[in-house]
């Protein structure tokens, strides 16, 4: 078992507008190919060109269709990856102390040192957001670019997530949740962001924005006709709007 | 375990070295930061300082990393040695494979020009390679287009001067409404969603009118899922609600439109002695030049008998056929919905005009305080284009935009340079019938009339593709589609070398695909195949490959010099002309070329006028030299910007560091368009000066959006037996109905054969693969590695299918059995798959086991590239019957659930992998 820290100075997390995302998988990519490359053990690839390619996503996007009674059906993108639960479960399930979660801006990570593959916080996480290395051998999930949002190597713009920066529709938003003030819980209290399954008391700090009401009646009244064209003949109605010149 | 917190460095070195180019994972060049460590490729992201995608990246430009390592890269130049299909090659050196090249070309540029046939399945180098194949003297020259939207590019450019995506996009800043009508899923992909995104953050709203309810349409507030082909018969039904409600914006229908020109008894527009365009002036009641100053042109005026086209259009679209009621279950949209969307259009349009505080002057002189406009906003794509109605489809689509006021205003449509470009201003096709030597101008072009068909003197078609002919009048692109039917139906003559770069044409870039590829091995009676020789490049073992006798491997994007140019399809936004080029960020590490390198190095082989000096030795040493040195005028090179002394724009001469001034700058450059000239293009004199201070011509065109087109009415008439050139009597009938002046909607043509067929079949690319040239990529498919037929509730439950069942999908033109899954968010009498998902076994360096080549199919069989005979004994291309444009979503189908089954069919015998070994 391993202990959550008592309190931490930010809750640093993503907002995520299911309102805008357009399920284009941008933000999948761009997290594996930065997270190949940097934070622990590459994202491993199994069989890529064979008959069923299996690989290492930090990040993944699922398309639910929803069939509401009253209106056409529609299909929604969800994004899925790590929550940075206040009260991960990932992390006290953890026999090791490789999972933890940061007492100064809440990330949950995974020390690779310490992990010994024993795939218990994939089991905890209500949420599915871990995946074991094949290769490696080792847990990865979301590490909220821990390696990006403090580098000095990068340029200060550039220091937030590679999912958040490479987001073509702005769907995705980062900050601390924890601060009632930021962007992200600004954005939270005007369009309604909920946690995901609170009732489970995860208490994640990832947030996602709901599609606004879609299909409903059109705001502008119906057009009506100048005049009665069969009665007054293509004349009539030509006089009628020319004379509005 | 208490908490305890491991060391963690908060800065790791990103990588060594940044180097800025172009992405070329699709067609829409965002540009790209590609990171390097140890010589090697580890990161990309999007560059943010990049006019086109500003920071952000799609899903296939990170995973292009994965593409220049991809095993089915081909790594050698191959000869063919076994029968045509077998796949069977040796490897060559370059020498001997340019010298076979040449050795089949240089005969035929002597003797027989048009028996080689060039055609590119990309575009992003058509200014070179259409230059070479005119210096060549080939009639037979075509990119993509004519299988991809030319309804949509010719539509427009016959129209407004311009069209969608390359010439134009919605004024993401200041639309209140945008209406997105068949649009794939991904089409122009990191701009749409960027433009989504804006319009979503400020709570304006999208309207979606598609079949199919995914990717932009699945995040638009409301939607119109209409049954493919109908789409014009909704517009012209929402044109008729505008009129009738007199929701019409008059004075830019007066001031800028043919809408007050005068119609003939002729059907052509009245002229005054200097040619100009008549209206008759509301203030004097006379006629005068639509661009006499301070002429005040009369919509409603009639002149010696001759009405306006104002009148035309009214009281064709008035008529009670085009209310919502006549056409709702045509539709499959019901009529208060259809009236709903146009008080929709109307409220934005009409009730919420915005201002732009600037004043500007129009090409009459008169002086305007003030940006007026109407802030709704469209966009189209293939989903109304690829019909054999679309170009009349996307017509009715500009005039709906033309009568609520929103091209080239605020908050409407907005071109991008070098468009504004109206008809007349772009060349005619050229041909050299039967002769050799160099073309005198360009193959592709837009006819003014039936004088610029290209035909033979015995009326034959000149183009193997029968472009521009009367099947065709303006098929702008070409027909690639039609290149191999044709060839090899000795229809309408027999060709020599097929040459093609980039197209998959023994796979999914052909109708047909089967007998395609029959038709590449056919041997004639004295055991000759009927195409006797093709060449092709690629830079993956595709479909393709094992139907060609010699491969010219490319490189892949990242290891060639490439050129975004303004001769071509620039980088450009409404308010920047802009271009760009790609340049080799790594080295090729196999014995690859880039292919605008080979064809360079042809053209100097074969002596190519502009490919070689006064002495005949080669002109320019390879593809960035053709880049930094050609000039097409004088002072207009590929590239515009630092030209001449490097500070000279547009205009200058060649600059030997230009294409280091690029990489420098990140690998484009742009030209800011001045503020007075930032909207009403067309018609703006800051706009026309700007331009041509630019290049992009030579004197200011200032032009009035055709409602009526008089190159139209001019086949038109032709077909109704007026003047020399007269079209085969099998098509006036089909020709009086499509070249209508005036926007029309017709059934699609495959309706006439698909009694027992009720239902639409259509395809899409997946987000994550839109226009992207191998999905074979190890990170794409494992997003999307599977192509089920999705299938709508009402076919699903009224054939009792459920999960893991499979279908049997038959077409007059055969059948495919394949899995399904259900669908809702769909067109109830639809159904779709993914395109190009399903590959042959032992291609794009997959396992032959791959689900892309067991369970993944292609819709493609199902398509004939012929129209059913309809009892003259013919058979017409099944293609819009004014460009020529590919017809792939008039498919209609019916469907049979089956047992499930390991494999989908058809099934073909495993091509050998030609990639690297990986």
């Amino acid at each position: 078992m391993t202990q959550l820290p008592t309190h931490t100075q930010k809750k640093l997390g993503l907002v995520i507008d299911l309102d805008t995302c357009v399920g284009c998988h941008a933000c999948v990519t761009a997290c594996k190919g930065w997270n190949d490359q940097t934070y622990g053990a590459p994202l491993s690839d199994q069989n890529p060109y064979g008959s069923d390619p299996s690989g290492t996503f930090l990040n993944r996007v699922h398309s639910y269709q929803v069939q509401p009674d009253d209106a056409p059906a529609q299909i929604i993108n969800f994004p899925r990856s790590c929550l940075h639960c206040d009260d991960a479960p990932c992390v006290t399930v953890c026999p090791t102390g490789a999972s933890y979660k940061r007492a100064e801006d809440g990330i949950v990570l995974v020390n690779e040192d310490a992990c010994i593959g024993c795939g218990l916080c994939a089991w905890a996480c209500p949420y599915g957001a871990r995946e074991m290395d094949a290769d490696a051998g080792v847990m990865k999930k979301c590490t909220l670019c821990v390696d990006r949002i403090y580098n000095e190597n990068l340029p200060e713009e550039d220091r937030e997530p590679a999912c958040v920066r490479t987001c073509p529709t702005g769907a995705r938003h980062f900050g601390d949740l924890g601060d009632p003030d930021s962007a992200v819980s600004q954005l939270v209290a005007q369009r309604g962001g909920y946690d995901l399954m609170p009732d489970l008391g995860t208490k994640p700090t990832n947030k996602y924005l709901p599609p606004r009401k879609k299909d409903r009646p059109q705001e502008a009244s119906l057009l009506a006709p100048l005049l009665d064209i069969q009665a007054t003949g293509f004349a009539g109605w030509l006089d009628r709007v020319l004379g509005k010149i | 375990m208490t908490h305890h917190q491991p060391h963690l460095d908060p800065s790791p070195r990103v990588s060594d070295e940044i180097r800025r180019t172009t992405c070329y994972m699709c067609a829409c060049r965002c540009g790209i930061n590609v990171h390097l460590k140890s010589g090697k490729v580890s990161y990309i992201e999007g560059n943010r300082d990049h006019p086109v995608n500003k920071g952000v990246l799609c899903a296939k430009g990170a995973a292009g990393i994965k593409q220049i390592t991809a095993p089915s890269r081909l790594h050698a130049p191959l000869k063919r040695v076994g029968p045509r299909g077998s796949g069977a090659f040796e490897e060559i050196s370059w020498d001997e494979a340019l010298a076979l090249a040449v050795s089949w070309m240089k005969p035929l540029q002597d003797t027989a020009p048009e028996k080689l046939a060039f055609f590119t399945g990309r575009d992003q180098s058509q200014s070179l390679t259409s230059f070479w194949a005119q210096g060549f003297g080939t009639p037979n020259y075509a990119a993509h287009g004519g299988f991809c939207s030319v309804n949509m590019a010719a539509a427009g450019i016959y129209t407004i001067g311009g069209a969608f995506w390359e010439f134009g996009q919605p004024d993401w800043d200041h639309t209140k409404l945008f209406v997105l009508f068949g649009v794939a899923e991904d089409h122009d992909s990191n701009p749409i969603k960027m433009g989504i995104g804006k319009l979503k953050g400020r709570g304006a709203k999208v309207i979606g009118v598609n079949p199919i309810r995914t990717g932009y349409n699945a995040v638009a507030d409301d939607w119109y899922g209409i049954t493919p082909g109908t789409d014009g018969l909704l517009i012209l039904s929402l044109i008729h609600c505008l009129l009738e409600a007199g929701k019409i914006d008059l004075p830019y229908l007066a001031q800028w439109t043919n809408a007050p020109c005068l119609v003939g008894g002729d059907g052509l527009l009245l002229r005054g002695e200097d040619g100009k365009l008549l209206v008759v002036d509301a203030a004097t009641g006379q006629p005068a030049a639509f661009d006499a100053p301070g002429v005040q042109p009369d919509l409603g005026a009639v002149w010696q008998g001759s009405r306006t086209v104002f009148q035309h259009l009214a009281e064709r679209y008035l008529a009670p056929d085009n209310a919502p009621e006549a056409v709702a279950d045509r539709v499959g949209i019901t009529a208060p919905r259809i009236r709903a969307l146009a008080a929709e259009l109307a409220h934005a349009a009409f009730d919420q005009t915005i201002t732009i505080d600037q004043p500007w002057t129009d090409f009459r002189g008169t002086q305007h305080a003030t940006m007026v406009g109407r802030p709704v906003s469209f966009h189209a794509m293939r989903g109304i284009s690829a019909h054999s109605n679309g170009f009349q489809t996307a017509r009715a689509l500009h005039l709906l935009q033309i009568l609520l006021g929103t091209v080239e205003t605020p908050g409407g449509y907005r071109f991008k340079p070098p468009y504004p470009k109206p008809f007349d201003a772009h060349p005619v096709p050229h041909i050299m019938p039967r002769e050799c030597g160099p073309l005198a101008g360009p193959h592709l072009g837009y006819p003014r009339g039936p004088e610029h068909l290209a035909l033979l003197e015995d009326g034959t078609p000149a183009r193997i593709d029968k472009a521009f002919s009367w099947e065709n009048p303006l098929s702008a692109h070409g027909l690639m589609h039609m290149v191999i039917a044709n060839a090899h139906a000795g229809d309408p003559y027999r060709i020599d070398t097929l040459f093609l770069y980039m197209a998959n044409m023994a796979w999914n870039s052909s109708m047909n695909t089967a007998a395609t590829m029959d038709m590449l091995t056919a041997k004639d009676d004295a055991g000759e195949y009927v195409i006797p020789r093709i060449i092709y490049s690629d830079a993956y073992a595709s479909e393709m490959v094992a139907y060609a006798d010699l491969i010219l491997p490319d490189t892949t994007y990242m290891e060639r010099h490439d050129c975004i140019s303004m001769l071509d399809r620039p980088i450009s936004e409404p308010d920047a002309a802009g271009d760009a080029i790609r340049w080799p960020v790594v080295e090729p590490d196999r014995d690859v070329r880039g292919f605008q390198s080979v064809l360079i190095d042809l053209g100097a082989r074969l002596a190519l006028p502009g490919f070689v000096d006064a002495e005949g030795a080669p002109k320019f040493k390879d593809y960035a030299d053709y880049i930094t040195r050609h000039e097409r005028r004088a002072g207009v090179g590929p590239l515009m910007g630092w030209r001449g002394d490097g500070n000279q724009t547009g205009r200058g001469a060649p600059n030997p560091d230009q294409l280091d001034r690029y990489i420098e700058n990140g690998g484009f450059f742009q030209a800011h368009v001045p503020d007075a000239a930032r909207y009403f293009k067309p018609w703006n004199r800051a706009y026309q000066d700007w331009a041509v201070e630019m290049g992009f011509y030579d004197r200011p065109q200032p032009y009035l959006f055709s409602i009526w087109s008089e190159p139209m009415r001019r086949f038109q008439a032709a077909a109704e037996g007026h003047g020399d050139r007269q079209p085969p009597q099998a098509l006036r009938a089909r020709l009086k109905q499509a070249m209508d002046p005036l926007p029309i909607w017709y059934p699609p043509f495959g309706d006439a054969a698909a009694a027992g067929y009720p239902v639409h079949a259509l395809t899409q690319r997946p987000m994550a693969m839109y226009h992207s040239w191998g999905s074979q990529n190890a990170w794409l498919r494992q997003i999307h590695g599977r192509n089920p037929l999705y299938l709508p509730t009402r076919i699903w439950e009224e054939h009792g299918f459920a999960a893991g069942d499979w279908a049997r999908v038959t077409s007059p033109n055969g059948e495919i059995v394949v899995p399904v899954e259900h669908m809702a968010a769909l067109n109830p009498h639809t159904v779709w798959t993914w395109n190009a998902i399903g590959k042959r076994k032992g291609t794009w360096g997959l396992d032959a086991d791959a689900p892309e080549a067991t369970k993944g199919f292609l819709l493609n069989h199902l398509i004939s590239e012929l129209l059913p005979e309809q009892g003259d004994g013919l058979r017409w291309s099944n293609s819009d019957p004014v460009t020529g444009q590919a017809a792939w979503f008039d498919l209609r189908v019916r469907i049979e659930r089956v047992d499930a089954r390991d494999e989908a069919l058809p099934a073909f015998h495993p091509l050998p992998d030609l990639g690297e070994p990986s």
